[in-house]
């Protein structure tokens, strides 16, 4: 008991990625699914920032006066890490939706198991989808 | 010309600036040469650097921050390799490209395309060169991003296509997003992300659970971008979808650039823990990469679809080279990298001779609409069937080499079951190809009669096909490359 | 010329008409005629090259080195020297006569036909000749491929169905096992080279060395080992020209050479004889023996009859190389000799029946003798060969092969191939009588072309003519076996 409340924060950041797996691999929605993988990846943005806490520690800023001067801060690189990591997820969660809205162009829907029964009924043989632009 | 302290830089550096460009072009031409250019352009560097590497590992500092503060590019026997065959089959391809995406795709779309034809490869080549375990994600993301664009494109032939993408998106994510915790692991143990300060630092951290839990998260998110049994599952959709030129480029480098992080993680990273490394190999990766050959093989037994049966052979394929990583010694490992050179000569050869194809019947290639193609096409086709009998490993052909060594490794490791399996599921690769075979020359010719070849797609399927037949007879410096290859990712403890 | 030269112009010839062919295609006349000037060439070539050998000199030429400890080596040792003038003398005779035959059928795709016969030449003359063991499974596996499309020629579900079979057979036992057991021998021995007495003696551990044997036994599937030899009788659908030079000289007998090559020139007939390691061998070779015999009986299609034949007298020469007796190893080479000149002689009077009556039952040539008489005396003359009468070639290796099986202390063979003989008696015997002492048939409207009898009396005046030329054969034999 004492470890989980020492280590609350890995706690939170499994959690988070284990509901974040499971909405991606049970949910029909295509959009959820999204939600989802967001959740995953938040999860582990979460790890790497609290990796970086350093108990005691101020933000990783120089400050004039303190120069030479023994000073705890935290760890700034994480951060910049899951700043570029950030930067990937948006990128991600951003083409994602987009192919979802060209799905639901496609097939006039977003949900995985009408999309699969669509697919086969039009598309069950090879020979007939003859440069189809659905 | 080039100054070779700059190599790692510049051939990812060629294709990434171009596509910026390319994105801006209005015009489709313009945008085809420039991605010829940059792409040759990294060839050119990529090959300089790999003739003229004597051992040294050429370390680049970006934005002049030493290693191990800064990210560094390397350029040893290893990343040169693979960046080569990225660079050399990414320029083919791109050649190839021309008329097969003023076909397919919209004409609107053709500059971006390109451009994002450009970011996959870029990408592809910045996991290759990078010696930063972070900065490894970040290019994984963009050549998957890239490559997610490109597989879509495939949207207006058949809107499967689109699936496909999405499911690569959301599965390669998790991939590369599994990688990430495991380098986090990494990274709280020793305090760094440089690869070769990570293997320094490694065997001396006290905590082997995180180290345990971390390579085992790296492993299992590169396996994901590889296409490993049993996590391949995107990979016949993708393939098989996306537009015939995109399919050809990334059979041809896609997966060759994971494979060779795991090669990395395995034998660089963790090269100080050996005890762990191995047995994760062996009870993991050995059985898998078995297990991917024959469901590979059996699946594209089965296929009917001819773009998605070369997919499913590429599993199988990509098997044979990790089950020679798994064995974890010097000539296994070179067995690997003989097969990345082979499997990209081969599969490219392949999916470029399917994607004419495609073009010419306007329509999805099944096995049985192939009947009588060899006689209507028979310049794309005899070069198909070269490549096709390279894949199945006859002699004096590159597949055979990669047979040899295959073999050769298991004997000398002595595994005599998995000979066993390996050789029999070489065989049972005859019966896929044969289908084809069989359609292709052993039928009538179409009623449609002789279709008139287009010279901008045959030559690079020819040349290809040729170089099969050169690294079939002349292996010896594929052999010597890749045994550097081998001893500088530090294969054998 | 020099022996170097004639290696490569021996190689090479067959090489180069295949090349031409395409180009000589618009006039076929041209075109026909490549083939037996090319043969000529590597004839003339591979006697050049005998005549070096015979002295002892084993000459060799490396083309490149593919890889480290892999290299692209012809080296003529007398076993190839041999083999390389049987396939490239027979290779006249048979162009000749596919000239003949396809043309007095009308075959299709005459041009295709043309280019992987001579590539399948060119890869017999490679394997005869062939330096190491890589290089002989290298060009094994392109008689295979070359192969196919001749199998399969009619392109008729029946010749689709035998040349799945065909492949499967042959690609799939070489891959599955012969590769791996010559990879086993390269790291064990460290070499792949045919030197004299072989050489993994003292290397390999006598109790693995069953296994290896059983390696090369079954993964040759070229030499029709029961139960693998389906592939023959299935490949007989292919036009009769292919059926003889490849199926009773090229294909066939490139496996049999091959397993001669590996029992004397890689585990040496003393390293066999004292570990007994393929004794197991010359068992199941006997049991092939007079299984395909009695198969062969049962037979009426005379092709299918004629292949039952070649897998029984296959086996005699495996038989001899896994008696580990020299004087057997002897008669395994000399059989080779031997047996492709009869058996081409009796393929090709099959394929002038057919052509010239289209007739291929035995049950029909009842009385046909005396309408066609040259070919049915070609026929006779060649089974007299093979059961092993005198004064017929047949004759000499059924003796050493005999003669061998008693040095190797292995008696019982000698009656198996007593019994073997009377069983060939019974079925290649058969056609002939029928033909010559039945009424005459005139009923049957016979168009013989010239050039598909004339063939078959060559071959079957140079199985007598070598009766008596039995001491040149055995002055190349005698060099094979010596440590």
């Amino acid at each position: 008991m004492e470890m989980i409340i020492a280590k609350w924060n890995y706690l939170v950041v499994v959690m988070l990625m284990m509901i974040g797996l499971f909405t991606v691999m049970s949910r029909q929605n295509l959009v959820k699914k999204l939600i989802g993988l967001t959740l995953f990846q938040t999860a582990v943005f979460l790890f790497y920032i609290s990796l970086a806490k350093v108990d005691g520690g101020t933000a990783p800023i120089i400050v004039h006066n303190a120069v030479n001067q023994d000073v705890l801060y935290s760890n700034p690189l994480p951060h910049v890490l899951i700043l570029t990591a950030i930067v990937v997820g948006v990128a991600t969660t951003a083409l994602g939706l987009a192919l979802v809205l060209r799905i639901n162009d496609a097939f006039g829907s977003i949900e995985e198991d009408q999309i699969l029964a669509a697919k086969n009924s039009d598309y069950g043989r090879n020979d007939d989808n003859k440069g189809d632009k659905a | 010309m080039l100054d070779l302290a700059h190599i790692p830089v510049l051939v990812v550096l060629f294709p990434l600036l171009m596509a910026a460009v390319c994105a801006l072009l209005p015009f489709r031409n313009i945008a085809w040469l420039l991605a010829t250019a940059s792409t040759g352009m990294g060839l050119l560097a990529a090959w300089t650097g790999l003739e003229a590497h004597s051992g040294e590992r050429v370390s680049y500092a970006l934005g002049g921050w030493p290693p191990p503060w800064g990210i560094e590019f390397v350029a040893d026997g290893a990343s040169l390799l693979v960046s080569t065959v990225v660079a050399g089959l990414s320029f083919i391809s791109t050649i190839y490209a021309k008329s097969l995406i003023e076909k397919e795709i919209d004409e609107h779309l053709i500059g971006k395309a390109y451009a994002a034809w450009l970011l996959a490869v870029g990408g592809i080549q910045g996991i290759v060169m990078t010696g930063d375990a972070f900065n490894l994600f970040v290019f994984l993301e963009i050549s998957s991003l890239a490559t997610v664009t490109l597989i879509s494109l495939g949207g207006r032939q058949d809107r499967r296509a689109l699936i496909a993408a999405y499911n690569y998106l959301v599965i390669g994510a998790i991939g590369a997003t599994f990688y990430v915790i495991g380098v986090g692991f990494c990274y709280a143990v020793t305090g760094t992300l440089n690869m070769a300060d990570l293997m320094v630092r490694l065997p001396d951290a006290t905590a082997t659970a995180p180290l345990l839990v971390g390579f085992s998260f790296m492993v299992a998110g590169i396996l994901v971008k590889a296409a490993v049994f049993p996590v391949h599952i995107w990979l016949p959709a993708a393939y098989g979808y996306a537009p015939s030129a995109v399919s050809t480029m990334l059979a041809a480098v896609a997966t060759k650039a994971s494979i060779y992080v795991l090669a990395r993680i395995a034998f660089t990273i963790f090269d100080g823990l050996d005890d762990m490394v191995f047995l994760i190999l062996e009870f993991v990766l050995l059985p898998l990469s078995v297990m991917a050959i024959f469901v590979g093989t059996i699946l594209a037994i089965m296929e009917s679809d001819l773009k998605k049966l070369l997919a499913q052979s590429s599993i199988a394929q990509i098997g044979y080279i990790t089950l020679g990583f798994s064995l974890g010694n010097v000539l296994g490992v070179t067995a690997g990298f003989v097969h990345i050179v082979n499997h990209a000569l081969i599969k490219g050869g392949l999916f470029m001779a399917a994607g004419a194809l495609t073009v010419v019947m306007a329509r999805r290639v099944s096995i049985d609409s192939l009947a009588g193609m060899g006689r209507a096409m028979p310049i794309t086709s005899s070069a198909m069937m070269i490549c096709g009998l390279s894949l199945i490993g006859l002699p004096l052909t590159a597949g055979f080499i990669s047979k040899v060594y295959l073999v050769l490794a298991l004997v000398s490791s002595a595994s005599w079951w998995i000979i066993g399996l390996v050789v029999m599921s070489s065989a049972l690769s005859l019966i896929y190809l044969w289908r084809i075979v069989e359609a292709m020359w052993m039928q009538p010719m179409p009623a449609s009669g002789r279709v008139r070849e287009d010279p901008l797609i045959y030559t690079p399927l020819w040349v290809i096909a040729l170089i099969n037949i050169w690294f079939g007879v002349d292996a010896g410096r594929v052999f010597r490359f890749a045994e550097q290859a081998a001893k500088a990712v530090g294969a054998g403890g | 010329m020099a022996p170097e030269t004639a290696i490569l112009v021996g190689i090479f010839a067959p090489l180069a008409v295949a090349a031409l062919i395409p180009f000589l295609s618009f006039q076929a006349n041209l075109r026909d005629a490549a083939g037996p000037v090319g043969a000529l060439f590597s004839f003339v070539a591979a006697l050049i090259v005998a005549k070096a050998v015979m002295t002892g000199a084993s000459p060799s030429v490396t083309l490149v080195t593919i890889s480290e400890g892999l290299d692209l080596t012809f080296r003529v040792t007398p076993a190839g020297a041999i083999f390389g003038c049987v396939a490239s003398g027979l290779w006249i005779l048979a162009s000749l006569y596919s000239t003949g035959y396809m043309r007095g059928n009308k075959e299709k795709n005459q041009t295709r036909f043309a280019v992987c016969y001579a590539v399948a030449v060119h890869a017999a003359m490679a394997i005869a000749w062939s330096g190491n063991l890589m290089v002989l499974f290298i060009f094994y596996e392109v008689l295979t491929f070359s192969t196919y499309p001749l199998v399969t020629h009619k392109e008729s579900r029946e010749a689709i169905n035998a040349g799945r079979l065909y492949m499967g057979i042959l690609v799939g036992t070489s891959v599955v096992l012969l590769l791996p057991g010559i990879i086993w021998v390269w790291l064990v021995a460290g070499t792949l080279d045919f030197t004299n007495g072989g050489i993994l003696a003292n290397r390999l551990d006598p109790a693995h060395a069953p296994w290896l044997v059983a390696l090369f036994a079954f993964g040759i599937g070229k030499v029709a080992l029961m139960p693998i030899h389906r592939w023959l009788p299935a490949a007989m659908v292919a036009p009769t020209p292919v059926s003889a030079l490849l199926h009773a000289v090229a294909v066939v007998k490139a496996g049999a050479f091959t397993m001669l090559m590996v029992m004397v020139y890689i585990f040496g007939i003393d390293f066999l004889a004292d570990t007994g390691a393929s004794e197991w061998l010359a068992w199941l070779a006997a049991f092939t023996i007079l299984a395909s015999s009695v198969v062969a009986i049962s037979k009426d299609d005379i092709k299918a009859r004629l292949a039952y034949s070649t897998i029984s007298q296959l086996s005699y020469i495996v038989l001899a190389a896994a008696l580990a007796s020299s004087i057997a190893a002897e008669g395994g080479l000399v059989h080779i000799v031997m047996h492709a000149s009869a058996k081409i002689t009796l393929f090709f009077c099959a394929g002038a029946i057919y052509v010239g009556a289209h007739l291929n039952k035995v049950s029909q040539l009842d009385g046909l003798g005396p309408r066609m008489p040259l070919v049915f005396i070609a026929f006779f003359l060649g089974a007299l060969s093979i059961i092993g009468v005198p004064p017929l070639g047949g004759s000499w290796s059924k003796l050493m092969i005999m003669t061998g099986s008693i040095d190797a202390g292995l008696p019982l063979m000698v009656a198996v191939l007593a019994v073997s003989s009377l069983l060939n008696v019974y079925y290649l015997l058969e056609p002939v009588f029928r033909a010559f002492f039945r009424p005459v048939n005139t009923d049957v409207k016979v168009d013989t072309p010239l050039l598909t009898v004339l063939p078959p009396v060559i071959t079957a005046l140079i199985s007598v003519v070598l009766f008596f030329a039995i001491n040149i054969l055995t002055s190349f034999s005698q060099l094979m076996v010596m440590p």
